[in-house]
């Protein structure tokens, strides 16, 4: 398995780093070595926030992410901001509501992560689980299992089974 | 085997408790904050005390009275922070009080760029309180390395009954990542000598022979005796003695500087058969070992060296580095503070250059590689 460089985008308050985090938990549950870092300062709260993520089988020395894999935006803001770091080839996952970026040189999934988490499940706060689920659909980049396991071990008491409906939404976004 | 994400203030905190920590004093700041958070969280559950004091200095003041009365104390900070508890670093050198003050190094001077990465605090780390002295000053590089330098830290703290210093840096007190720690971590942990004569007996600052430092009775046991910032005499009185004070300020430089062997540690990274070294520490190290892999393949014999012991400085192993290789650079997250040691020791033999920056920017791999290729091509 390559490297692979992950930089989640969106508003603050939208579970990014708690998403870099779970993604990253996945990725050790499978045997892999993950690293995660975030952004703090004004970007922290509202305006453009971001996690990253490095999930690779060999040691991790640099530990930021500089030109990505795959960018995940949630927002037009962070998509405008963050899209010249997404590598060629790159995979662009953004939420329907994001116009979709003319560049020929990457693939792109817009798909509806807000609003199935707002209208479908009437639960905003889990667009980041339905964001992993979908990631995972395009990438495999960790195994169902231990995603699922690390959502688990990681959302409020009383909220796994919401969760665990969203990740399988966030599966069956991207087919 | 608890294999788990980890962040490095957590990993702190975590090799903090395992060194036997039970108290904790000091104030908030940006990105230390974690490490306060943690142990007001742990403490309690271990019988130990979370106190957060009015400010930065009364942080320290109050974590070398935890230390007095016993308890195997630490206190965090940054920037700013690091700057107001500097007098009481040099009190609890003078009084021999062991502790533990972890510095997560942020940009500055003054509050600088408060939410970035910085290695700007090398030299204020060695020479930021006032007077002759000794320090030992560690800076370990990953998640695991900072569970298990902090333990290391509690460790020399008590042996050499002296304040430690940690340093961490933003990105690594930060970043999260895979940290194996076995069921049985069957680490060594140390703790400071006590007293076995009686009370009356018992000289708080007189050193045993066989010993590097007197042994030290805990407040509160009965053994009744004074701790003061002034020179003192074996008793612990004041004293204006000349013969006194120059033994008293020498053995505090002498217990460090004589025992470099247990105290220095550094990693050496593919520098067998390399002509080019780069110094690197904490963070930084991590962007200098992936450009070392880089400039590798691309055919350049270079490797790394890394200080995990800052001060006192590897002195013998950097003057062989010298001796071996053609150029050494020295790169970090400041404008040139560790280059002024290496350039010193190493600079007799072979010629240092140094790479930093100071505009709260991390400093990448490719920057190293083209460095050290722009100047191998010139």
């Amino acid at each position: 398995m390559k490297r692979w460089e992950l930089r989640f985008s969106g508003a603050g308050g939208q579970g990014l780093i708690t998403g870099g985090i779970i993604l990253a938990e996945a990725a050790i549950l499978d045997g892999k070595n993950a690293l995660q870092s975030q952004s703090y300062g004004p970007e922290a709260r509202g305006g453009a926030s971001k996690a990253e993520v490095i999930i690779s089988d060999e040691e991790i020395s640099f530990p930021k992410v500089g030109r990505c894999d795959l960018l995940l935006s949630l927002t037009q803001l962070s998509c405008d901001k963050y899209l010249e770091t997404l590598k060629p080839g790159g995979i662009l996952v953004i939420d329907d509501s994001v116009v979709t970026p003319e560049r020929d040189d990457i693939k792109i999934f817009s798909i509806p992560i807000l609003s199935t988490a707002t209208t479908k499940l009437g639960k905003p706060m889990v667009a980041n689980i339905i964001a992993l689920g979908a990631i995972h659909s395009i990438t495999s980049i960790v195994s169902q299992e231990s995603l699922q396991k690390a959502v688990l071990s990681r959302v409020p008491k009383g909220t796994e089974e919401l969760n665990k409906v969203a990740l399988k939404e966030g599966y069956e976004l991207v087919k | 085997m608890t294999v788990k994400l980890m962040q490095g203030n957590e990993a702190c905190v975590a090799g903090a408790l395992k060194a036997g920590m039970k108290f904790y004093a000091g104030y908030p700041i940006t990105p230390s904050t974690e490490i306060a958070e943690l142990s007001a969280e742990e403490l309690p559950k271990v019988g130990g005390k979370f106190i957060q004091m009015e400010d930065e200095i009364a942080g320290i003041a109050a974590t070398l009275g935890g230390s007095l009365a016993g308890l195997k104390s630490m206190t965090a900070t940054s920037g700013p922070g690091f700057s107001l508890k500097q007098e009481n670093i040099g009190y609890g050198i003078i009084t021999e009080t062991p502790c533990v003050i972890v510095n997560v190094q942020r940009s500055g001077p003054s509050t600088g760029l408060p939410t970035s990465p910085a290695q700007g605090d090398i030299m204020q780390a060695r020479w930021g309180t006032h007077g002759d002295h000794s320090i030992i000053v560690l800076y370990p590089s990953s998640v695991k390395e900072i569970y298990y330098t902090t333990i290391r830290a509690f460790n020399l703290a008590e042996k050499y009954r002296t304040p430690v210093i940690l340093l961490l840096d933003e990105i690594i007190g930060h970043m999260r990542e895979k940290i194996e720690i076995p069921e049985n971590d069957d680490v060594e942990i140390i703790d400071r000598k006590k007293p076995t004569c009686s009370p009356s007996e018992y000289k708080a600052f007189k050193v045993q022979d066989g010993d590097v430092v007197p042994e030290m009775a805990a407040f509160g046991e009965g053994y009744r005796y004074h701790v003061t910032g002034l020179v003192h005499d074996e008793t612990g009185f004041p004293s204006g003695n000349e013969l006194v004070a120059d033994k008293l300020l020498n053995r505090l430089i002498d217990k460090i500087e004589n025992n470099k062997e247990d105290i220095v540690t550094y990693e050496e990274y593919m520098l067998d058969d390399a002509d080019i070294a780069i110094v690197s520490f904490g963070s930084i190290a991590r962007s200098a070992k992936s450009a070392v892999d880089s400039l590798r393949s691309q055919g350049y014999k270079v490797g790394l060296f890394r200080p995990i012991t800052i001060w006192p400085s590897a002195e013998d192993q950097l003057e062989e580095l010298g001796k071996k290789m053609k150029k050494i650079f020295v790169v970090e997250l400041n404008a040139g503070q560790y280059f002024l040691e290496v350039d010193r020791i190493a600079g007799k033999h072979t010629k240092v250059n140094k790479y930093g920056k100071i505009n709260g920017d991390i400093i990448t791999p490719d920057e190293i590689v083209a460095v050290v290729k722009e100047d191998q091509n010139a």
